[in-house]
């Protein structure tokens, strides 16, 4: 039987969306973590962890996201986990985010001139102190305009754990689609719940763009002093 | 552990795993020619005197760039026959990806040609080019070079997205990976596989927009 479209199905959809924010809230916190490690590893001076973290990066940047989620899903089941539409999609989308928040991140330290790591050594600082203190808090300034610009991909990103049978705004699509058949109306308006949650955060991050470009704080002017 | 992977039966499938990447392979490519045309258009447009022009240029860009790949493919393929245009799987795969490159590719192109410095133009206006010849070998064929790194990431990004098409069973390598593992349910040991075919032809995408953008442009990409 061909349900009307009617407004429950809107509250239907509009409830959705807490699924889809939560998941990329796991994911972003998931991949934050994991990709800062990565970005550590990556501007390290030692080869095998550079390396590692240059072959984990190219990995998961240079497959789809669907295999990922197909890969983390099917595979939790192989080692006897029960699969887990939740589990699959939150662990495979913090793969993704983190390796690109690494690449991004790796961009901001090396922006860093090297005269700051000089310094900090100077200081006495090891290493990581030298990180910690002196090199991440500056790229920290430069790294929130393409952060925030990266949540927009992290949040489209969740539509495909849908594929995997995980219950967030575009499956609640398919689902009223099923049952009312107005696929126009309903994709519309899922569309347009997307858009709601993704042009404040792009626009957000174009003004924190902006605002470094008055200052002159950019990768590229920094690399180039 | 319990599951016993079972590699072997990979290889009777193999014929049809290289059909499915020459697929994904010729879906790509004509998404990234025609995504780079409406690029083109797009930055052409919100470049146009006309208020109207680059309103409408920029609201497509917007709304492509703030939803997902997966809506504006259900919206296409499921919500465009509502208005009377019915689509095949491949034909609804190939518009989605071309309104989704297009609009990246608009950006990227408008960031080349406002790269390209005023005194270029007026080079260009002193030596007595014709307005067209201007805008095609002053303006647009050098931006189009200065952006190229850029437009290679982004291709390369809508030739993974492209797995997505696999849900409307629009021909292409997932797909086809779906079709056998609907047979035989070795879900783990194809999609692996097929992973890894993904993973060489972004790095041989890359590899070949780094020579070209090397050989042809004659520059060192900037590329890592």
């Amino acid at each position: 039987m061909i349900r009307e479209f009617s407004f429950s199905e809107v509250v239907f959809l509009v409830e959705a969306v807490r699924w889809t924010v939560l998941l990329a809230a796991l994911a972003f916190v998931g991949g934050s973590i994991v990709g800062l490690v990565f970005a550590v590893l990556r501007v390290s001076k030692a080869r095998l962890p550079r390396a590692a973290a240059i072959v984990y990066i190219k990995v998961f940047q240079g497959t789809p996201l669907l295999m990922q989620l197909y890969l983390v899903y099917f595979g939790a089941n192989l080692l006897g986990l029960q699969a887990d539409a939740w589990l699959a999609a939150a662990l495979g989308l913090t793969f993704y985010t983190s390796a690109f928040l690494a690449e991004i991140w790796r961009g901001c330290i090396e922006a860093i001139p090297r005269g700051q790591w000089d310094g900090a050594r100077a200081m006495a600082l090891g290493p990581l102190l030298q990180l910690r203190f002196v090199i991440l808090p500056q790229a920290l300034r430069i790294a929130i305009p393409p952060t925030v610009g990266f949540m927009v991909q992290v949040l489209k990103g969740t539509s495909l754990a849908s594929i995997i049978g995980f219950t967030e705004l575009t499956r609640a699509a398919q689902m009223v689609n099923n049952a009312t058949f107005r696929p126009f109306i309903v994709y519309g308006l899922v569309a347009a719940l997307y858009f709601m949650l993704c042009w404040p955060l792009s626009a957000y991050s174009r003004r924190l763009e902006r605002q470094l470009d008055r200052v002159r704080l950019t990768p590229a002017k920094l690399a180039a002093q | 552990m319990s599951y016993v992977f079972q590699w072997g039966s990979v290889w009777p499938e193999f014929d049809k795993l290289l059909l499915g990447t020459w697929l994904t392979l010729r879906l790509s490519a004509m998404a990234m020619v025609l995504g780079l045309a409406v690029g083109v258009l797009g930055a052409l447009g919100k470049a146009s005197a006309s208020r109207w022009v680059r309103a409408l240029v920029h609201g497509y860009v917007e709304a492509v760039r703030n939803t997902p790949f997966l809506v504006q493919l259900l919206l296409i393929y499921l919500g465009l026959p509502s208005l009377g245009l019915r689509l095949t799987p491949d034909q609804a795969a190939l518009l989605a990806m071309v309104v989704n490159l297009g609009a990246y590719a608009t950006e990227i192109v408008r960031a080349g040609i406002e790269a390209v410095p005023h005194g270029q133009i007026e080079a260009g206006r002193a030596l007595g080019l014709k307005p067209r010849h201007i805008s095609r070998f002053v303006v647009l064929v050098p931006a189009l070079r200065t952006v190229f790194p850029a437009l290679g990431s982004q291709f390369i990004l809508v030739m993974l997205a492209s797995s997505v098409v696999s849900v409307i069973s629009a021909e292409e390598l997932t797909a086809v990976a779906d079709t056998i593992i609907a047979r035989n349910f070795r879900s783990f040991e194809f999609y692996f596989i097929v992973t890894g075919i993904y993973l060489a032809l972004s790095l041989a995408f890359q590899a070949v927009f780094d020579a070209i953008d090397r050989f042809l442009f004659r520059r060192w990409s900037a590329h890592t």
